[in-house]
C-alpha cells in the first residue's frame, strides 16, 4: 500500500471536528466527539492507526476488539440519551472510515473479534432504526471486516473519488491467491465486472453510494473542500431523515436497477412465492 | 426380551453433518409443513460467475425453506459448504435478506417466524466480492430488524465452518447451536498465517484451531448457546427448543459494557490461552447435549 492507511481518516476527523486525540479510557486507535454539522451537533467517529497498541494486530489501523467494543460503546450512548427525541432531533452520527481491515490475529480469534464486530455493527444499525441519521465518509480504505464493523450499516454512504479510495472484501494479491489469478488478470476483470472493482468509481455503479466527492489531496483539504464535504454531509442528513430506516434505498437506488438485477429477481420471486399458500 | 446393545447410539444416530444443505433445512422442520422457495427450478443464478468461466448453480448454494418447527412458523436459509465454500454472492446473499425481511413481515403482523440460519461459509464469494460484502451487511441488518419480533438461531455444524463476514451474523443471532466439529471465527487460520505470519498462527495445528474455534470453545466461552452432538434429531430437538424460548430478553451484542470490560481485562503481552479465558468468562448457560 503506497499510503499509510488511517492518515486520510484523521485528517479528516480533524477538519470536521477540530480534534484528533481520543478520549480518555478508549484506545488511542479510536476517536470520537461531539461537533457541529449544519445546525446542529452529530458525533463523529473513526479508527486510527495506534502503532503502540497493545494489541499487536491493529497496529496498522485494523479494526480489532478494543475498537468494536469502544465504537459500540459510544454509538450506544448517544442512542440512550437520544431515547426520547422525536426523529428530527436524534443526532446524527457520522462514522469517517479509513481502515485497512479487520485485526487478523490469535489474540483477536480467541477473544471472539467475531462477536465484537457484530456488537458494533448492531449499535451502528440500532442508531439508524431508532431515527438517528448515520453517515458514513469513506476517506481512504475500507475493507472486508473493517467496514462491517465501522461504516457498513450507515444510511447513506459517501467517499472520495481518487485512487487513494479503496472500498473491498479482500486487499488485492489476497484475493488473487485465493482465486488463483494473477494481480494482473484481477484488475483485468475488476474493469469488466464492476462488483470485483478496486476502483470506487465502478464501486458507485452497485448503486450503494449516495454521493462520490472530491479532494485534490484528501490527506491535506482545503477549507473549500471542507466546506464542500459539510454540504454534502448535511445533505446526506437530510436525505437519511426524510428515507425508510432500513437499508432498502441500497437495492432500489438508480444504479442498482441495473447492476443488481440478480437482487431485485431474487426479492420479488421470493416474496410472491411467501405470500403463496 | 432384553438383548444388549451391541451398536451405539453414536453409530445409529442420523449425522447431520453428512447431510447436504438442503436436507439439513429440511431435517429442522414438523413432518409434511415445508416447501422450498426459489428452488432450483426457479433458475435465479449468479450473474456474475459465468462471466469469469465459473459454473453456477441454479440455486446459488443457498435453499429457503419456510414450514413450521414445534408447531410455529419458521423459515430456514442454508449456505451449501460444497458450492463455493459456501461463500456469499449476490444471489444467495439476497436469499438470506429477503427471507429475513418477510419473516419480520409477518412477524410485525402478529405471526412471529423464526428463522433459522445454516452457516457453512468462509464468507464473502470474492468473484462477487463487493456484492457480497454489501449483502454481509444487508443481511446483519435484517436478521436485527427480525430477532426484536422473533428469534434468530444461527447453527453451525461443521465441516466448513463460519467464517468471515457472515460470521457476524452468527454474533447477531438469538441464538447460536454448534457441534464439536463446527468452528466459528471471523478469520480463518489460513488467513491469519497469510497475513501475520506463522508464528502468529500455525494453520496446520489443528489442536489449536478447535481449541479456539471450536463448537465447545465457542459455547463453554458464551459465545455460542447450545453444544449438540452430531446428531440430526438432536439438532432439531435444540432448534425447536430456542423457537419455543423466543426472544431473549436481552441480546448478546446489547451486553457492550460487559464485553468491553472483559477485553480490557486481558493479558496481551502474550497470547491468549483459551482454556484460561474459557474459565474467565465462563458460561453457565451453555447447554451441552
Amino acid at each position: 500500500m503506497s499510503e499509510q492507511v488511517g492518515l486520510r481518516g484523521k485528517a479528516w476527523f480533524k477538519a470536521l471536528t477540530g480534534s484528533d486525540t481520543s478520549n480518555n479510557g478508549d484506545p488511542n486507535s479510536v476517536l470520537t466527539t461531539t461537533a457541529a454539522v449544519g445546525n446542529e451537533s452529530a458525533l463523529f467517529l473513526c479508527v486510527v492507526r495506534d502503532k503502540d497498541s497493545r494489541f499487536p494486530c491493529v497496529r496498522d489501523g485494523q479494526v480489532g476488539l478494543e475498537e468494536a467494543f469502544t465504537l459500540a460503546t459510544h454509538v450506544r450512548a448517544v442512542i440512550a440519551e437520544d431515547r426520547d427525541k422525536p426523529r428530527p432531533a436524534k443526532r446524527p452520527i457520522i462514522a469517517i472510515v479509513d481502515v485497512k481491515s479487520q485485526a487478523y490475529g490469535r489474540r483477536e480469534e480467541t477473544a471472539g473479534i467475531f462477536f465484537a464486530a457484530a456488537t458494533s455493527a448492531d449499535a451502528y444499525a440500532s442508531a439508524r432504526m431508532a431515527g438517528h441519521p448515520v453517515i458514513s465518509l469513506v476517506a481512504g480504505h475500507a475493507f472486508s471486516g473493517g467496514f462491517l464493523t465501522h461504516g457498513y450499516q450507515a444510511n447513506r454512504i459517501l467517499a472520495f473519488d481518487d485512487a487513494g479510495i479503496t472500498i473491498h472484501a479482500m486487499h488485492k494479491e489476497a484475493a488473487a491467491r485465493i482465486t488463483r489469478r494473477s494481480v494482473a488478470e484481477l484488475e483485468k476483470l475488476g474493469h469488466e465486472i464492476a462488483p470485483m472493482s478496486y476502483d470506487v468509481r465502478d464501486y458507485a455503479k452497485l448503486g450503494l453510494l449516495f454521493k462520490l466527492l472530491h479532494a485534490d489531496d484528501p490527506r491535506h483539504p482545503t477549507s473549500n473542500e471542507v466546506a464542500e464535504v459539510r454540504r454534502a454531509i448535511t445533505e446526506a442528513i437530510a436525505d437519511a431523515r426524510k428515507g425508510k430506516l432500513d437499508l432498502n434505498n441500497r437495492w432500489e437506488s438508480d444504479a442498482a436497477k441495473e447492476t443488481r438485477k440478480g437482487t431485485l429477481a431474487v426479492r420479488a420471486a421470493l416474496e410472491a412465492q411467501w405470500f403463496n399458500e | 426380551m432384553n438383548t444388549p446393545v451391541l451398536i451405539s447410539d453414536f453409530v445409529n444416530r442420523k449425522s447431520f453433518i453428512e447431510l447436504d444443505a438442503r436436507a439439513r433445512a429440511q431435517s429442522l422442520f414438523d413432518e409434511g409443513t415445508y416447501k422450498e422457495l426459489v428452488g432450483p427450478f426457479d433458475r435465479i443464478e449468479s450473474p456474475w460467475l459465468a462471466k469469469q468461466g465459473i459454473a453456477p448453480q441454479s440455486d446459488d448454494g443457498c435453499i429457503v425453506i419456510k414450514g413450521k418447527i414445534g408447531g410455529s412458523p419458521a423459515v430456514a436459509i442454508a449456505f451449501e459448504g460444497a458450492f463455493q465454500g459456501g461463500s456469499v454472492g449476490e444471489v444467495s446473499g439476497a436469499k438470506m435478506t429477503a427471507a429475513l425481511d418477510l419473516a419480520a413481515k409477518d412477524s410485525e403482523a402478529g405471526k412471529s417466524t423464526a428463522a433459522v440460519l445454516l452457516l457453512e461459509t468462509g464468507g464473502v464469494r470474492l468473484q462477487e466480492a463487493n456484492l457480497g460484502l454489501a449483502a454481509v451487511a444487508e443481511i446483519i441488518s435484517s436478521a436485527l430488524v427480525l430477532r426484536r419480533h422473533a428469534p434468530v438461531i444461527t447453527i453451525v455444524a461443521g465441516t466448513v465452518g463460519c467464517f468471515g463476514g457472515m460470521s457476524l451474523v452468527a454474533g447477531v443471532s438469538s441464538y447460536t447451536i454448534m457441534t464439536r466439529e463446527a468452528r466459528l471465527g471471523l478469520n480463518g487460520p489460513e488467513v491469519i498465517e497469510q497475513e501475520s505470519g506463522i508464528d502468529e498462527f500455525d494453520s496446520s495445528d489443528r489442536a489449536l484451531i478447535w481449541a479456539i474455534h471450536g463448537g465447545e470453545q465457542r459455547v463453554g466461552m458464551g459465545l455460542a448457546d447450545s453444544l449438540v452432538e452430531d446428531d440430526a434429531d438432536k439438532i432439531a430437538a435444540a432448534v425447536r427448543d430456542s423457537v419455543h424460548k423466543g426472544v431473549p430478553d436481552k441480546h448478546r451484542t446489547e451486553q457492550v459494557e460487559l464485553y468491553r470490560a472483559r477485553i480490557a481485562a486481558l493479558d496481551t503481552s502474550s497470547q491468549i490461552d483459551p482454556a484460561t479465558l474459557r474459565q474467565q468468562w465462563a458460561n453457565p448457560k451453555g447447554v451441552v447435549r
